[in-house]
């Protein structure tokens, strides 16, 4: 106490007799008042904990609120149903594990690794039974990709609706997975020569399947076992999930347990009732796998305000194609009007969340905040009614149409639609 | 060899992908262990067993394990999928997608019922009674008349109206051209205006940072502090209840799986297909609000019928020999521990 005695008058000394130069810089009336920070804190005086006090370490308390969450009135039941990436508390391009974005059709499989086995069968010379340890005996890779489930911002097809990157853009997450070609798993089978198509089965209840073109397997998918160095979690598949680079989440079946090979696609229900993208005439898209290219400003955002008034800003983001890696970024601060390039920071591989930053000084006016974002084949984020005029609004899949955020003067964004 | 011959072949190694050496790892799949696997079908019938159901049983079935969840008529109940209905609605400005007005093939229905449903007791279907359930879909879709079979041997010939309404993706064909030109940075448009707000809506869940941080205080300054007056409370005499049994408890929460597809329990559970369970040991029957209980069960309720842990035994044993006419489609739990757990659980979750 005594220290702290002493330490404030001279404190409020030096500030007051800093000169007007100084105290100009604070806001009215701050030079008189202490800095309640500036103090001895019980952390600075008291022990902390030991090592091993959370042998798996979690995030600061001061950061409960960065979670995961869902939107209740969006399914029947949380045992089918999703939640959200928290994409406007994060920055860099990797996703926390315990943070990527769930979505079940029967629940959370709870699988034995050492009961696990992946079968591959059908056309092949020699159906095979492998075991987890037989897997993680074929040489393996490590990639960085995203994950977007096809209905990522489908609820926005009708208009803005929800008031948050998180609930608008949230069903994605970008991991390094670490795994085995998909295509030396099925050439240890081997592969008869009609064999055109592949089934993707998952050991969950809802015995999810998928339809993969032959050509797509062979080319860079993973069975994975490991994201971000660690073994999957329960809610992304473990102990074994597909990894199928920059095509819809759907068909990264999780807890992979069947691989058979056909001579065409199976049509099962999450590829024709689910997953194909209905027009305005009538007629649905089906295999709508790729992923178009696609960007979202995570800050400023309605569940991240501007909070510091006017002055330097950061405004960021994330941009991602299914097709290649993103060069380029647009961004605009006045709904449209002008036009900036945003500047590319992090890592640039394909198939990856690529990050952007455009840093301006706010005059404190309301802004209109867009991205726009090039991938690396040309291709340049449409707007949401360019989208319409073809797509109809029935699609619920595929939107990747330009975000709006609007800013007003207090720094509090919303979801808004513009002319 | 010739350079070119070399170029040639590894040209054809690349374009068909030739197998590389096996490693030799894992062993090999037997006929039994693929076949208790195989499960899926195909629109050209491939995968599809031998057997038949007729529309009455399917009706029957699906009245028992269905319809809890799909609706009588297929109309579905809350936010669970419409089976029926919606032909012609596909071009609306709400497009009704159903087996009859979407799906483009009948082996989809088929497989999806045979590998996923019931939801919660997935694979537990006879071949037969998928037959029956995949008939009584089409009856309900009015493509069949009500004293159709379906069969291993007619299946081919079932053709649902909506096949021929799907084409591949042609996004690179439509879209790309327009999607690939050259954006305008300056001076893109004279004015710009809001034309549609979330807020209008209003439908984005509740909890942001700003309230989370409102209840976390909230929380704080309703915590009784430890000079609160707690003692000077009047002493009264509690009948002491059981004490909890952790491991029964805990056996109970697995049990509860099997109930969690339509009840819910806990501070933040709310009416699914079933009721909320808070109180339900002891408590009264048929006492949720906002629920709507099946005849026999409102019956009960005002009866005066109380969930003992005797009678919720008898119920949970078996719920349609209970109580005939219950809502509840559940076979019931077969072994007198699961239920006692069950019980306990069910006990300790209303807490």
């Amino acid at each position: 106490m005594t220290d702290k005695n002493q330490n404030g008058p001279s404190r409020r000394a030096f500030l007051t007799g800093a000169g007007a130069a100084a105290a100009g810089t604070l806001a009215g009336g701050a030079s008189a008042q202490a800095d309640p920070a500036i103090a001895i804190h019980p952390w600075m005086q008291e022990l902390g904990d030991g090592v091993d006090a959370a042998p798996y370490g979690m995030p600061s308390p001061h950061e409960a609120d960065v979670k995961r969450r869902t939107v209740e009135w969006l399914t029947a039941d949380p045992v089918s149903s999703i939640n959200f990436t928290p994409l406007h508390d994060l920055d860099g391009t990797i996703t926390p594990n315990g943070l990527c974005f769930e979505r079940h059709h029967s629940g959370v499989a709870r699988v034995d690794p050492a009961q696990h086995r992946l079968m591959i069968h059908g056309l092949v010379d020699k159906p095979l039974v492998l075991t987890m340890e037989d897997l993680k005996r074929f040489p393996r890779q490590n990639h960085v990709y995203f994950l977007e489930c096809a209905a990522n911002s489908g609820m926005e097809w009708r208009g803005s609706q929800l008031n948050g990157c998180q609930f608008t853009h949230g069903m994605i997450h970008n991991v390094m997975y670490t795994g085995v070609p998909l295509r030396l798993v099925l050439e240890e089978a081997g592969i008869k020569p009609e064999g055109k198509w592949l089934l993707a089965e998952g050991a969950d209840a809802a015995a999810m399947t998928r339809s993969i073109p032959m050509e797509k397997a062979l080319d860079d998918c993973l069975v994975a076992f490991k994201m971000n160095g660690e073994a999957l979690r329960p809610e992304q598949g473990y102990p074994v999930r597909l990894v199928v680079p920059g095509w819809e989440g759907n068909m990264w079946v999780k807890w992979l347990r069947r691989l058979e090979v056909g001579d065409q696609p199976w049509h099962h229900r999450e590829e024709t009732s689910k997953y194909t993208d209905l027009l305005a005439d009538g007629v649905a898209r089906r295999f709508t796998w790729e992923m178009d290219a696609k960007s979202v400003i995570t800050s400023p955002s309605p569940q991240a305000p501007i909070t510091h008034g006017p002055g330097p800003t950061v405004l960021t983001g994330l941009a991602w194609s299914g097709r290649g890696t993103i060069p380029r970024v647009d961004v605009t601060i006045d709904g449209g009007i002008t036009w900036h390039e945003a500047r590319m920071d992090g890592p640039s591989t394909p198939k990856a969340l690529h990050r952007f930053y455009y840093d301006f000084e706010w005059d404190g006016k309301p802004l209109l905040l867009q991205s726009r974002a090039h991938d690396s084949t040309g291709y340049v984020q449409p707007t949401k009614n360019a989208l319409r005029e073809i797509r109809g609004e029935n699609s619920i899949y595929h939107n990747n149409g330009i975000q709006t955020w609007a800013v007003d003067a207090d720094g509090k964004a919303e979801n808004v639609e513009i002319s | 060899m010739s350079r070119f011959l070399k170029f040639a072949l590894l040209a054809s190694a690349m374009a068909s992908p030739v197998a590389a050496e096996p490693l030799g790892l894992g062993r090999a799949a037997t006929p039994e262990e693929i076949a208790l696997w195989d499960i899926d079908v195909r629109p050209d019938g491939l995968g599809l067993p031998a057997g038949s159901g007729d529309v009455m049983t399917g009706d029957k079935i699906y009245t028992e394990k269905c319809s809890a969840c799909h609706g009588v008529f297929g109309e579905g109940t809350g936010r669970w999928p419409v089976l029926a209905g919606g032909q012609g609605s596909l071009s609306d400005a709400r497009p009704v997608k159903t087996i009859g007005s979407y799906w483009p093939y009948l082996s989809t229905v088929y497989d999806y019922v045979n590998r996923a449903m019931p939801f919660g007791n997935a694979q537990s279907l006879t071949h037969d009674e998928v037959y029956a359930i995949t008939a009584y879909l089409l009856y309900l879709n009015d493509e069949v008349d009500e004293d159709f079979v379906l069969s291993s041997d007619n299946f081919a010939e079932a053709r649902l109206p909506n096949e021929e309404a799907f084409k591949p993706d042609d996004r690179a064909e439509v879209e790309f051209a327009a999607f690939k030109e050259e954006p305008c940075m300056t001076e893109c448009k004279p004015s710009v205006e809001i034309t549609m707000r979330a807020a209008v809506l209003d439908v984005t869940p509740e909890e942001t940072a700003a309230k989370a941080a409102a209840k976390a205080e909230e929380a704080q300054a309703a915590e009784p502090t430890p000079e609160a007056p707690t003692a000077e409370a009047p002493a009264v005499e509690v009948a002491e209840a059981p004490a909890a049994d952790p491991a029964l408890i805990k056996a109970g929460e697995k049990v509860f799986r099997k109930c969690k597809s339509c009840h819910q329990i806990g501070a933040k559970a709310k009416n699914r297909v079933g009721p909320v369970l808070n109180g339900i040991v002891d408590g009264p029957a048929g006492a949720v609000e906002d629920f709507r209980y099946s005849k026999p069960m409102a019956a009960a309720a005002e009866a005066g019928l109380v969930w003992t842990e005797s009678e919720l035994s008898a119920f949970l044993g078996n719920p349609k020999g209970y109580m005939k006419g219950t809502k509840m489609s559940f076979p019931g739990v077969r072994k007198e521990e699961d239920i006692a757990a069950l019980i306990a659980y069910l006990r300790d979750a209303s807490e």
